[in-house]
C-alpha cells in the first residue's frame, strides 16, 4: 500500500496526479477462503481489518451485495458518543470512541474525527433525572460526561431556545469527547487497509444461500458463485433477519426505516452535536455547512429505504421549536435507512446454532458511532470461536434467558 | 403514504391517523410459561421482506384496534380485517396469493 502523507501529495503535485493508486482491488472471489465477511458497511470492514491487525487471519473476503459503505454506513447522522448507561453498552461504545481518536493515524487514511463535543438536552425532570443517573453511571464506568446547567448550554450552543414554550432546556448530559467524522471515510479506510493486507472486497456479490455440513457452516452461494469457508461472520444490518433465514436460524430483530436530512449550507453556527430526545430530533452541522438533522424510527416494518414524510416533519417541528434560527433553512436531501432493532435496543455479537458461523446485528438507530469497537469484538470472537469480555454480554440467547442490556429504557427513545 | 381502511368504520385512514402495533396472530404466554415461550412471544418476530400481517390501531378516528396485510418490500397494502380474526381471512389469503405468487403462506 501506498502510504498517505505530505511527501505524497507533494510528489504527486509534481507528476499532476498520475501515480495515486486504487484504494483498495476489486478482485473476483476465490474459491475458498478462512473467513468470509458477509456485508461491507462499516461494521463487515472492520471486523476483517481487526481480524488481520489483532489475530492474524487475512485469508479474508468481504462480500457486498451493493457498494462499499453504501448501506447504513453511508445513511447516518455520523454522530459518535459513548455516554450509555448500562456497563456493557458503555464499554463496547467507549472502546469504539477510543479507537475512533486515533483511526486515522492507524489506518493512515483521514476519516476527519472531530470530538467536538456532545449535548444531550433534558427537557422534562424524567429526563433531569435520567440523565443524571448517566452521568453517574459513567463515572462509574470511567467514561468521562457531566452534567452542565442550561446556562452552560446556552454558552456552547448560542443559536438554542432554552426557553421554549413546551419544553424549556433544564440542562444536559455532556461529553467533550464525542463528536461527528466522514461516514464515507471510516468505510473507505477500513476497505483500504483491508486490501493492503490482502484481502479480498468483493462487491455486487449477494449471497442467495448459506450451506452448512455436519451443523457446521462451509460456505455461501452468491451471485458470483459459490464460496467455501471455514468460517462466516454475518454484518449486514438490515437483511440480518434474511441471512439468518438462509442459514436457518431466527433472530430477535425487527427491520424498520430511519430517516435523515440535510439543509442547505450555511456559515458556521454551531460547533456541537445537539440531541434533544423529549422532542426526538438531533442536529449537527458539517464541515460543509449543512445542518444534518435526525429523529426518531418510523413505527412499521420496512425494507424500503424510505420512510413517512409526516416523520420528517415531526423531527423538523421539535428542531425549529429548538433552534428557531433554522425555521427558514432550506432541505436539500432526505434519505432512509433499513435499521434492525433489537427488543433491548442493544445489538447483538454472537455465536449462533450453526457452527463456525457468527453474527453482528440489531445495532439499531446507533451503529455508526460503534463501528471501531464493533469490529474489534466480532473479530474477538470469529478468531477465537468464543466472544471475549466486550462481547460477552451480547449474546443472541439473552432474550431467551432475560439477560436484557435495556438501553431502550436508558434513553427513553430510540438512540 | 400509507393508506388503510379501517374495517370498523370504513375510513379510509391515513397514516397519521394510525398507530402501528406490530406483528399480528402473536401467541401469547403469561406466567409459568417457559422461557423459549416468552422469547417467541415477547422478541421473536418473523420481520419478513415481503408479506407480513401486522396490528394497527385507528388511533385519531374510531379508536379500535385492527389487522392488516401489507408488503415490508414495496409497502403495497392488500387488505385489512377485524382484529378478532384468528387468522388472515381465506379470500384475502388468496388475493395475495395471487399477486405474489411464490409467498410461502402466512405461519
Amino acid at each position: 500500500m501506498q502510504r498517505y502523507s505530505v511527501f505524497a501529495i507533494a510528489r504527486e503535485a509534481l507528476r499532476h496526479h498520475t501515480g495515486w493508486e486504487r484504494a483498495w482491488k476489486s478482485p473476483e472471489p476465490k474459491a475458498a477462503y478462512d473467513v468470509v465477511i458477509v456485508g461491507a458497511g462499516g461494521h463487515g470492514l472492520a471486523t476483517a481489518y481487526y481480524l488481520g491487525k489483532n489475530h492474524g487471519i487475512t485469508n479474508v473476503a468481504v462480500i457486498e451485495k451493493g457498494w462499499l459503505g453504501g448501506g447504513n454506513t453511508g445513511r447516518n447522522t455520523t454522530i459518535i458518543r459513548s455516554n450509555y448507561l448500562q456497563d456493557p453498552s458503555a464499554a463496547i461504545y467507549d472502546k469504539a470512541l477510543q479507537l475512533y481518536e486515533g483511526l486515522s493515524q492507524d489506518l493512515n487514511y483521514n476519516v476527519m474525527f472531530s470530538p467536538r463535543g456532545l449535548l444531550m438536552l433534558a427537557q422534562t425532570h424524567h429526563e433531569v433525572r435520567g440523565y443524571l443517573r448517566t452521568v453517574h453511571a459513567n463515572l462509574l464506568q470511567g467514561v468521562a460526561t457531566e452534567w452542565i446547567s442550561p446556562q452552560r448550554v446556552k454558552e456552547l450552543v448560542p443559536i438554542i431556545n432554552i426557553d421554549g414554550p413546551r419544553y424549556p432546556v433544564l440542562g444536559a448530559l455532556y461529553q467533550a469527547r464525542g463528536g461527528t467524522a466522514r461516514h464515507d471515510a471510516v468505510a473507505w479506510g477500513y476497505a483500504r487497509a483491508c486490501s493492503a493486507m490482502g484481502m479480498d472486497i468483493i462487491q455486487t456479490c449477494e449471497v442467495k444461500g448459506v450451506r452448512s455440513e455436519n451443523g457446521a457452516v462451509a460456505g455461501v452461494e452468491t451471485t458470483k458463485g459459490y464460496i467455501a469457508c471455514k468460517k462466516l461472520g454475518m454484518v449486514v444490518a438490515g437483511h440480518s433477519g434474511q441471512l439468518a433465514d438462509m442459514a436457518g436460524f431466527r433472530l430477535p430483530i425487527e427491520a424498520v426505516a430511519l430517516q435523515a436530512l440535510v439543509s442547505e449550507p450555511i456559515k458556521p453556527c454551531m460547533d456541537v452535536v445537539v440531541m434533544a430526545n423529549t422532542v426526538h430530533g438531533y442536529m449537527s452541522q458539517s464541515d460543509k455547512g449543512e445542518m444534518v438533522i435526525g429523529g426518531g424510527t418510523d413505527g412499521f416494518n420496512n425494507f424500503t429505504q424510505r420512510g413517512s414524510f409526516h416523520h420528517i416533519e415531526e423531527t423538523l417541528r421539535a428542531l425549529v421549536e429548538t433552534f428557531p434560527m433554522i425555521s427558514r433553512l432550506k432541505m436539500l436531501r432526505q434519505w432512509g435507512g433499513i435499521v434492525d432493532m433489537t427488543g433491548d435496543r442493544s445489538p447483538i455479537i454472537s455465536k449462533t446454532p450453526v457452527g463456525n458461523c457468527f453474527i453482528n446485528c440489531g445495532w439499531g438507530t446507533g451503529g455508526f458511532k460503534a463501528i471501531p469497537g464493533s469490529g474489534w469484538a466480532m473479530a474477538e470472537l470469529m478468531a477465537r470461536g468464543e466472544p471475549g469480555p466486550l462481547a460477552a454480554e451480547f449474546s443472541m440467547w439473552r432474550f431467551k434467558e432475560g439477560r436484557f442490556i435495556d438501553e431502550s429504557v436508558a434513553a427513553g427513545v430510540a438512540h | 403514504m400509507l393508506l388503510l381502511e379501517c374495517p370498523y368504520c370504513g375510513v379510509k385512514a391515513e397514516e397519521t391517523e394510525l398507530t402501528p402495533g406490530g406483528e399480528a396472530h402473536l401467541k401469547r404466554f403469561g406466567p409459568g410459561s417457559a422461557p423459549e415461550e416468552f422469547e417467541a412471544y415477547m422478541f421473536a418476530r418473523k420481520n419478513p421482506k415481503g408479506v407480513h400481517f401486522e396490528r394497527w390501531r385507528h388511533a385519531y378516528g374510531c379508536g379500535k384496534w385492527f389487522l392488516a396485510a401489507r408488503c415490508t418490500a414495496t409497502l403495497e397494502v392488500f387488505g385489512t380485517y377485524p382484529a378478532q380474526c384468528p387468522e388472515p381471512p381465506p379470500e384475502l389469503v388468496k388475493k395475495i396469493k395471487a399477486k405474489r405468487p411464490n409467498w410461502k403462506g402466512w405461519k
